[in-house]
């Protein structure tokens, strides 16, 4: 084992684990600002790589597709946000979970009749297939790299945006308290529209730069959002640090865990066996990481509360 | 005794409707409806199951397929080294396959339990939010390690070729089949009236509405909710047993989170915390599913806006609309 390959793996694992951040980054203002448990947000990640995969089959473009899928994803999540979520607001979680359960039934639905049963493909654009040389001899491809870059472009954007701006101000003060800025004139429901359709645009984002990785399909975006999930338990709900720093653990853990652990078995236990023991521990890695990290710390490494 | 009320007649409509439903399909050469009327009794199950966490006991687990597939797998596993004749563990001692019944059930039920036992002492540490995240976690990572288990089929899941037994009872007859998971059906409601009316069950109910409260007097929350949640696991692991005889099949799709998803929704279809809640919300979502699924390839479109207008307008389930009175909460 090289360090060119160690450094290769860590790369993969980061790249997970900024597409994981763009995902979990919705997802956690909405819980943050609205509180509010989003299940379609993975639908919105499907609906972000479809539009992407089929505005750059059509116009040639793969950066049209980009926009587009970011689009896309935003009206979807405003749309969603007037017509259904604003009414789940006021109720209990699990109302909020059953309502965007049934919200995947139907944009799963209405994805395979507007688009059809076969997967779409993306290529990645020409000014990022080539490849990177590695310190230690490897080569990495440009497109993973880029995809990290706009990750932590993102990541300074929000944190900026948070800080930095009015709406940041209006969102930090919606979280700790939702009446008092209403009394004091901010127009909430449109704030809200507005972080739900922010959330949903990041994570169409994610979708269409992941759509050149894989195919693109209806349901799709289910495992990512259950990744998602473990990466907001961890890093505490609401928390857009907990989220970055989450995803980061969770993506290098994941991807270490499938390379290293059937190799570490293979060192006592012949080769089959190695690599099914190891692939089902590697399997449930970051599982068991939330649990030892829930054990240790109920609400999360940065809850919102603290 | 219970009380006559109107939802103590809904219920023996509901309990009488599923038993001749079968009967006069088989008087009229339909066996079909005899298989769908067993799916019935044994989604009702995993439902009945359910709706002591979520109904009595407030914990809105979003990972019950995961004792609902390990129930299958115990049924799968069994079946799958009783035809093979070989061992699942040939060592310290050995522990074969199975095709009795009763066996089968009582180790789909232990394994369930026991998983329940350690996902829940994890996740009760939490509550609201986190537990509904942290319950499908844990569901996803059985899924996801059955999936990486080549000897037991993997994604192919396992196939069963025969169906396990009881000594004077023809299991592979559908209508004998459907009478065993009738009469479980049936024992497990009367076992939830009881639990529910025990001071075990007095003291989960508070726990749901005012745990300080429960504490205050003197009853931990913790130990009580764990327990609830173990034994509903463990009627949800049952479930699943008998669901895999029924298909002869188990696959990691009996895991998975959409499997969940529907658990959930037979609780709610039905109306949370009512008793029967789970056997009106099956029946209506089986028949749902064959006569609009016959009609339509759109289902999962169709199952989508009904549930969304359940959730925004109809609170309350079937059970909440034709007996009235809403439980306190």
């Amino acid at each position: 084992m090289s360090a060119a390959f160690l450094i290769e793996q860590l790369l993969n694992g980061v790249q997970l684990g900024v597409m994981l951040f763009l995902m979990a980054a919705g997802l956690t203002l909405v819980f943050g600002v609205m509180g509010l448990i989003n299940l379609a947000h993975g639908s919105l990640f499907m609906l972000g790589a479809f539009f992407c995969a089929w505005i750059a089959g059509q116009t040639g473009s793969f950066w049209l597709g980009l926009g587009g899928g970011f689009l896309a994803a935003a009206a979807a999540g405003a749309l969603v946000e007037i017509v259904v979520i604003r009414r789940l607001y006021d109720r209990d979680h699990l109302d909020q979970v059953l309502a965007t359960f049934a919200l995947i039934l139907i944009f799963s639905e209405l994805a395979r009749w507007v688009f059809g049963d076969r997967p779409l493909y993306l290529d990645v654009p020409e000014l990022l297939s080539g490849a990177v040389p590695l310190p230690g001899g490897g080569r990495y491809p440009a497109y993973r790299l880029a995809i990290i870059g706009v990750g932590l472009l993102t990541a300074a954007g929000l944190y900026l945006l948070i800080a930095r701006t009015r709406l940041g101000m209006q969102i930090r003060a919606g979280e700790s308290d939702r009446e008092m800025i209403g009394a004091l004139g901010v127009d909430i429901r449109t704030l809200y529209t507005a972080v739900f359709a922010l959330g949903a645009a990041l994570a169409g984002l994610a979708g269409g730069m992941v759509g050149a990785l894989q195919s693109v399909q209806v349901g799709m975006g289910e495992p990512v959002l259950i990744l998602a999930f473990v990466v907001i338990i961890i890093g505490g709900i609401g928390s857009i640090k907990g989220a970055l720093l989450g995803a980061i653990l969770v993506g290098v853990t994941d991807t270490l865990g499938r390379v290293f652990l059937p190799q570490f078995f293979g060192l006592f236990l012949p080769t089959s066996e190695a690599t099914s023991v190891g692939s089902s521990l590697a399997a449930m890695a970051i599982y068991l990481l939330m649990a030892v990290v829930l054990a240790w710390r109920p609400k999360g490494l940065f809850p919102l509360d603290a | 005794m219970p009380e006559f009320n109107r939802e103590t007649l809904v219920n023996a409509v509901l309990a009488l409707a599923l038993l001749i439903a079968p009967l006069i399909a088989v008087f009229l050469g339909e066996p079909f409806y005899v298989a769908l009327a067993s799916r019935v009794a044994t989604l009702a199950l995993a439902g009945v199951g359910l709706n002591l966490a979520l109904g009595t006991g407030g914990m809105v687990s979003f990972g019950h397929a995961a004792f609902f597939g390990l129930g299958g797998y115990v049924a799968g596993i069994a079946a799958l080294h009783a035809f093979e004749g070989t061992t699942f563990i040939a060592w310290p001692f050995e522990i074969g396959g199975s095709e009795h019944m009763i066996v089968i059930w009582l180790v789909a039920m232990a394994v369930a339990g026991g998983a329940a036992l350690a996902i829940g002492a994890i996740s009760l540490r939490t509550t609201g939010v986190y537990f509904i995240m942290i319950t499908l976690a844990f569901a996803q990572m059985i899924y996801y390690f059955a999936i990486s288990l080549p000897t037991y089929g993997g994604e192919d899941g396992l196939s069963i070729y025969l169906r396990s037994g009881l000594p004077g009872i023809e299991a592979e007859d559908p209508l004998s089949f459907f009478l065993v998971c009738y009469a479980l059906l049936l024992g497990a409601l009367f076992l939830m009236h009881r639990l529910v009316d025990s001071r075990f069950g007095a003291a989960l109910q508070c726990a749901r509405m005012n745990p300080q409260r429960l504490a205050t007097l003197g009853i931990a929350p913790f130990p009580v909710k764990l327990t609830a949640f173990t034994l509903s696991a463990m009627v949800t692991g049952l479930a699943g047993a008998l669901f895999a005889e029924l298909n002869g099949f188990v696959s990691p799709a009996m895991l998975s989170w959409h499997r969940s998803g529907e658990i959930i929704i037979f609780v709610i279809l039905g109306g949370v915390g009512r008793l029967f809640g789970p056997l009106a919300g099956a029946a209506l979502f089986i028949l749902l599913e064959s006569f609009i699924g016959g009609w339509t390839d759109r289902w999962q479109l169709v199952l989508g806006l009904i549930l969304l207008a359940v959730v925004l307008f109809a609170r309350g389930g079937v059970i909440g609309l034709l007996a009235g009175k809403a439980r306190h909460d």
